[in-house]
């Protein structure tokens, strides 16, 4: 039979505010283990939780760059489960009156463009961390836990079920980690953790309406593996209809290793969360014109930014899709655009140059040392002829390691073009004088000799001879000759 | 009345383990308080809104900033399962 | 003169004329636990120490002439579910025992920067749950004015350390009456705040939309300068309420001429002792000889407030009570894996009443029940309220009994059905976050002293205290003392 996959995500975000949610310590990553916590993440008896407000404010943020309605009235809900990880046997969450709810994201496939319904956006804390004392969590003889990361601000972003196919899935979340970077709320990066995608998946024969069965993956952190397991749990849940089984509504974890997914528990315990109103918070209400404040605060959107980019700035769609992926970029270019005027020559070294080395060495957009008016100093460099496109090369490899200016580089290194001509005659004076071979050469009609003669002189001046003085200065002496 | 089989999964929810002569008590007085519970079903509430919050409190935010945090030795003061700083638990499936 | 049966306005006239010492006065307090509470059995933990260093303080600053707080050099006890820092914090539960919390409950950090005295920490039902203190993990707490009675609960320990003079006041949480029922068991008087009016940051909770932190005192007076120095808004507790806070004793000479006194017929007949009917008929008439205008009223939602709260309690204890699982603090059972070690460790260390109430609200937050049940009673509890707003359009407060009967007798309270119907004065009050104050007001047939209560709209605390400060300068009926040959 033909099936037909139906695929919903359920994404975390970590809000990259600087405490925690409900008590003010920091978010700060790394630190001793149990060095960010305070009475309250600790869940110490008698404690209370009092909302961090930045915390609202970015999920709003959120919810208006995915389109969603703000809920004038909102509320906090407690989540009931037993786990080491959580310090007060609860996860005080958002239930029936979530933050945001009914947005959209518009994404492209080869199929064409398409609209993914984004159903609710919630706000939460998360959890510690456990370690397992052994290799994973089935094989472990024990467990320590890590309270630093218990209280950090989620928000969780719950799809339709609107996905039929692993590039809908990839190109979904490739969207989503754009827009939710543009609006500063998360550096949105899932291989550090701050973006975390569950799936949920069903089959059903084509043509069926009623959904099929689903089962929840766990423990997805990197968009291959959300590949991955989206191939292998639809040849797993076609396994089972085939053979005449029933798939069973459970929550499963990915092992990245073996490539496989486990079940992790079956649906009768995780639906027991006995969800009831956090008696510890007053509700949240939300007036208009908050709402149309932070509207106002939003940066343009990834669509938008394509769109301008390409109209105005004249740059090829490729080149526009390629940057506006990551918000990091957009800010390089724009600020590199405000003092250089070609995009386009941008654009390349972007592409080129900026992105071969920060993927060659693995380094944060963000944290790069070369600044946006040294990239355009050393592009003004290259049009105004004092450096070749070569050395040019060689001065951003120098200015990406350190940061230095690239005229401090090419004083330094003495890697000025040099275009003197007077200088120039010297070295072509020498060259034909050690040369007698190839001017003959070039004098019985040989035009090949002229290249090789001012090869000499590039190589005498370390590359740096400006080629087209060169060029003319060497003709007239040999034509002279 | 309340079934063992329902005291049972509500034990399990809550994490505790009830002897037989428990099952049997709990039984029998969640039923009996249940029946008293029962006695709302008599009043209409149809157009009543649940009252969460009895106070009419609301937006209580606070600052994005930073405070002090516990020393690690602190957070573990009331513990001697502990190990590197964490706390110990046995394993978890 | 006893100093141990003085009030803290007037031990803090003694203290400023420099008649009596603060040390003195612990010291006086600690002799007199020493040879005493073995027959009433007040206190968890005694914090002599602690009690003499601050006294000492105290005396420094009056040596050096400077001016004293009202509750500086004042010895009193804390109900063991207000967390203090190092000392330890047991719910009087096995849970918890050994527990010495890492931080001060704000109450506690406002009164030590009143200079206040600790004594210790006092008994109560494990987890604040029941009416009698007899839920204790550790021992019961005898009334002072008989032993064979309970000082009733959950606040037993503070009632009785206040009854048998042994500390002059004492912090206490009300959840259903745990303060009140108590205090007037004990013939003292108790009040329960608006909910909001006291942080409850450091209180470790039973239910948290009902609990409230309040003081249990010899008169009028001390309960309003203990409510001056623990009230107030704090950032801590997104629930407290921020808003002006009056001096509570400036009211108390006010006149209550031309006070609107609604008696709800609710609270009066069925189910109630002629004993302590009587005595409530008896204040109300004393009211109205002194220029108040009493009448009776209505709250006819008032039987529903029972079955309301034990959904909502329970619901919310549950859930509060899910964090003692043995990973941070606390009891801890070893066993092969952390699930039946969180079965284990709840197992061992929670008693039956504990378990009850968590069975019980896990039940009713279960999917399929949650509408039928939680919802259902959280309709009910704005039905009561609403009960509530609208005679508070017509009177300034209400009489009411405080419990339908005086102190139980101990070692007789198996039914915990026939118990919870003894909350049914107090309970709703604390679903609609009002005030609600018990004064002893005579005795029963049996020498038992008998508590009325007052309730009052939210934040009219100071009404309430004016009306119970009328009674107690006009009659002799507010300030009883036990037996002492019967009692201790």
């Amino acid at each position: 039979m033909d099936y037909e996959v139906v695929i919903g995500c359920e994404v975390h975000v970590e809000l990259k505010t600087k405490t925690k949610i409900f008590c003010s310590c920091p978010t700060d990553f790394g630190g001793e283990p149990n060095t960010h916590v305070c009475p309250v993440c600790l869940g110490l008896p008698g404690t209370l939780p009092v909302l961090n407000k930045k915390v609202l404010e970015y999920a709003i943020k959120a919810g208006l760059a995915l389109n969603c309605e703000i809920a004038q009235f909102s509320k906090f809900d407690r989540k009931n489960y037993f786990y080491p990880d959580l310090t007060k046997a609860y996860q005080i969450s958002q239930f029936d009156l979530p933050i945001c709810k009914n947005g959209y994201i518009d994404i492209e496939t080869d199929k064409g463009k398409k609209r993914i319904g984004i159903t609710r956006i919630h706000m939460e804390e998360d959890a510690g961390k456990l370690v397992h004392q052994g290799n994973t969590i089935t094989t472990s003889a024990g467990s320590l836990v890590d309270y630093n990361r218990a209280g950090v601000p989620l928000i969780e972003i719950v799809s339709e079920p609107d996905m039929r196919s692993a590039e809908e899935v990839v190109e979904f979340l490739n969207s989503l980690k754009a827009i939710i970077e543009y609006t500063g709320v998360s550096d949105a990066r899932m291989e550090q953790g701050s973006l975390r995608c569950d799936v949920n998946l069903s089959l059903r024969p084509v043509g069926q309406i009623e959904f099929g069965t689903r089962a929840e993956i766990k423990n997805l952190n990197s968009f291959r593996s959300v590949e991955r397991v989206i191939q292998y749990e639809i040849d797993r849940q076609v396994d089972i209809l085939e053979s005449g089984g029933k798939v069973i509504q459970e929550t499963r974890t990915w092992d990245e290793s073996k490539g496989r997914t486990y079940s992790l528990r079956s649906k009768e315990d995780s639906d027991e969360y006995r969800y009831f109103p956090e008696p510890d918070l007053p509700p949240v209400i939300v007036m208009e014109d908050y709402i149309e404040k932070l509207r106002a605060e939003l940066p343009e959107m990834p669509k938008e930014k394509r769109r301008r980019m390409i109209e105005k700035d004249g740059l090829p769609e490729y080149d526009a899709g390629i940057i506006t992926a990551s918000k990091a970029l957009v800010d390089f270019y724009d600020a590199v655009h405000t003092h250089y005027g070609d995009a386009k020559k941008i654009s390349n070294w972007i592409m080129g140059e900026l992105l071969a080395k920060v993927n060659a060495e693995g380094i944060e957009l963000n944290a790069l040392k070369i600044q946006p008016e040294q990239m355009a100093a050393l592009l003004k460099l290259v049009d105004s002829g004092e450096i070749s496109g070569k050395i040019a090369k060689k001065v951003f490899a120098e200015m990406f390691e350190t940061g230095n200016n690239p005229g401090d580089i090419i004083k330094k290194q003495g890697l000025m073009q040099i275009s003197d001509e007077t200088a120039l005659k010297t070295m072509i004076e020498q060259v034909v004088e050690t040369n007698p071979k190839s001017v003959e050469d070039y004098k019985a009609g040989k035009t090949k000799a002229l290249g090789f003669l001012v090869g000499q002189i590039m190589k005498q001046s370390r590359g740096q001879a400006n080629p087209a003085v060169i060029n003319r200065l060497l003709v007239e002496k040999l034509n002279s000759m | 009345m309340i079934s063992r089989e329902v005291v049972e999964t509500v034990a399990k929810l809550s994490r505790l383990y009830l002897e037989e002569d428990e099952i049997v008590l709990y039984a029998q007085q969640l039923s009996q308080i249940l029946d008293t519970i029962e006695e709302l079903r008599q009043i209409d509430t149809d157009n009543v809104e649940p009252l969460a919050h009895v106070m009419p409190v609301e937006n209580v935010f606070r600052e994005d900033m930073a405070g002090e945090c516990f020393r690690q030795e602190k957070v573990l003061a009331n513990t001697t399962e502990q190990m590197d700083g964490m706390f110990q638990v046995p394993k978890i499936v | 003169m006893t100093i141990s049966r003085l009030t803290i306005h007037e031990l803090h006239e003694l203290l400023i004329k420099k008649e009596i010492s603060a040390t003195e006065l612990t010291k006086e307090h600690l002799d007199r636990i020493r040879r005493l509470d073995s027959n009433v059995k007040a206190y968890i933990t005694v914090t002599d120490e602690l009690a003499l260093k601050q006294a000492e303080a105290v005396d420094k600053k009056l040596a050096a002439g400077e001016k004293i707080g009202m509750l500086a050099g004042i010895p009193m006890s804390v109900k063991d579910n207000l967390c203090t820092e190092g000392i330890q914090t047991s719910c009087a539960s096995r849970m918890l025992e050994g527990f010495k919390p890492q931080y001060n409950a704000t109450v506690l950090e406002k009164l030590k920067a009143e200079d206040f005295v600790m004594l210790g920490k006092v008994n109560m039902d494990e987890f604040a749950m029941g009416s009698t203190t007899e839920n204790s993990a550790f021992f019961h707490t005898r009334n002072p004015w008989n032993p064979d009675c309970v000082p009733g609960g959950s606040s037993g320990g503070s009632a009785a350390s206040v009854a048998a003079d042994l500390a002059v006041y004492s912090l206490g949480s009300d959840t259903g009456g745990s303060i009140r029922q108590p205090a007037a068991f004990c013939g003292v008087i108790g009040l329960k705040p608006t909910y909001g009016a006291v942080s409850r940051f450091g209180l470790i909770a039973f239910a948290s939309s009902l609990d409230q932190i309040g003081p249990l005192a010899k008169d009028v007076t001390d309960i309003a300068l203990i409510m001056n120095a623990i009230s107030g808004y704090d950032k801590k507790d997104s629930t407290s309420a921020n808003c002006n806070y009056p001096d509570y004793t400036a009211s108390l000479n006010k006149s209550i001429k031309g006070m609107r006194i609604g008696l709800p017929k609710e609270y009066l007949g069925e189910g109630i002792d002629s004993d302590v009917e009587a005595q409530v008929l008896a204040a109300a008439s004393k009211l109205e000889d002194l220029g108040a205008h009493v009448e009776e009223c209505s709250l006819p939602h008032t039987r529903y407030a029972m079955p309301a709260y034990y959904l909502i309690a329970p619901a919310e204890a549950s859930s509060n009570l899910g964090r003692y699982d043995g990973v941070r603090y606390g009891l801890r059972v070893q066993a092969k894996d952390v699930a039946s070690m969180f079965c284990e460790t709840r197992k061992q260390g929670f008693g039956p009443e504990v378990k009850r109430r968590i069975m019980l609200g896990t039940y009713a937050l279960s999917s399929g029940y949650y509408d039928a049940y939680y919802l259902k009673a959280l309709k009910v509890r704005n039905l009561v309220k609403q009960d509530y707003d609208k005679a508070f359009t017509q009177y300034d407060c209400l009489i009411t009994p405080t419990a339908p009967t005086t102190a139980l007798r101990k070692g007789n309270n198996q039914n915990p059905l026939t118990l919870y119907k003894s909350d049914i004065c107090t309970i709703p009050t604390n679903l609609a976050g009002i005030p609600g104050l018990s004064l002893p007001y005579g005795v029963d047939r049996n020498g038992m002293p008998i508590g009325v209560q007052l309730l009052g709209k939210a934040f009219t605390e100071p009404a309430l205290l004016q009306v119970a400060y009328s009674l107690e300068q006009n009659t002799s009926l507010t300030r009883l003392k036990p037996n002492q040959g019967k009692g201790i």
